[in-house]
């Protein structure tokens, strides 16, 4: 899944976006996977309170239309 | 409805003047305009605002389109900016038109409430010593959307 970072979290990790290798059901999940792999990525993600996220989903043309995007109460700063 | 997110300055003035005059049947037109903070004691010299292209337009149309929803408008229009701006610069403006003022005046205060909390914008203030720091989200802008 492709991966986008913006403001701190951005700045912590030291990169834009990035390509990731997950089979996290959720977006707990995925955070936590990321939160193991260095320093960088724990101090990004160290205060998950402070955080908004994002899920934009690309889905098949028969798929319901139920939302484009889903938002969770996450990140922000 | 319009909502538009750019870089560039807009003309307070004229956009305001474009709105009403196309809000036919409008006894009320509310406008709001959000500028940067002059410096304080901590010296602000510019407010680096960062957004999500891909998210920000959609957001700030729903949110918009929510308010025409809630309140009998017969228009109502969002501009922000993103990128450098220093105190005094106008960041966004909110205009909202309707039969009555309470209506203008409450969905103007929704639209505000709103953008200040669920837009995907980031705000990164730059201070004169160098120093550099993203603004925190705020209680008490989550709890201004209770009332709603």
């Amino acid at each position: 899944m492709d991966v986008v970072y913006f403001a701190w979290v951005r700045e912590r990790i030291g990169v834009p976006r990035e390509q990731v290798e997950t089979s996290a059901a959720t977006v707990a999940e995925l955070v936590e996977e990321l939160k193991a792999r260095d320093a960088r990525y724990e101090a990004a993600f160290a205060d998950p309170s402070a955080l908004r996220v994002a899920l934009i989903r690309i889905c098949r043309i028969l798929t319901p239309l139920l939302r484009g995007y889903v938002k969770s109460p996450f990140s922000r700063r | 409805m319009k909502v538009l997110v750019q870089d560039a300055d807009f003309d307070l003035g004229r956009q305001s003047d474009a709105f009403a005059a196309g809000a036919a049947g409008a006894g009320a037109v509310v406008t709001f305009t959000g500028v940067v903070r002059d410096a304080d004691a901590g010296g602000l010299v510019a407010m680096e605002i960062e957004h999500y292209p891909a998210m920000t337009q959609k957001a700030l149309e729903a949110i918009a389109a929510e308010a025409m929803t809630r309140w009998s408008l017969v228009d109502a229009l969002v501009i922000h900016r993103y990128g450098r701006l220093v105190p005094g610069e106008r960041i966004m403006m909110v205009a909202t038109a309707a039969r009555h003022r309470k209506d203008a005046f409450e969905a103007a205060e929704y639209l505000m409430d709103y953008l200040k909390s669920r837009a995907p914008f980031w705000k990164k203030e730059i201070l004169a010593d160098g120093a550099a720091d993203w603004v925190a989200a705020k209680s008490e802008d989550e709890d201004a959307l209770i009332r709603w």
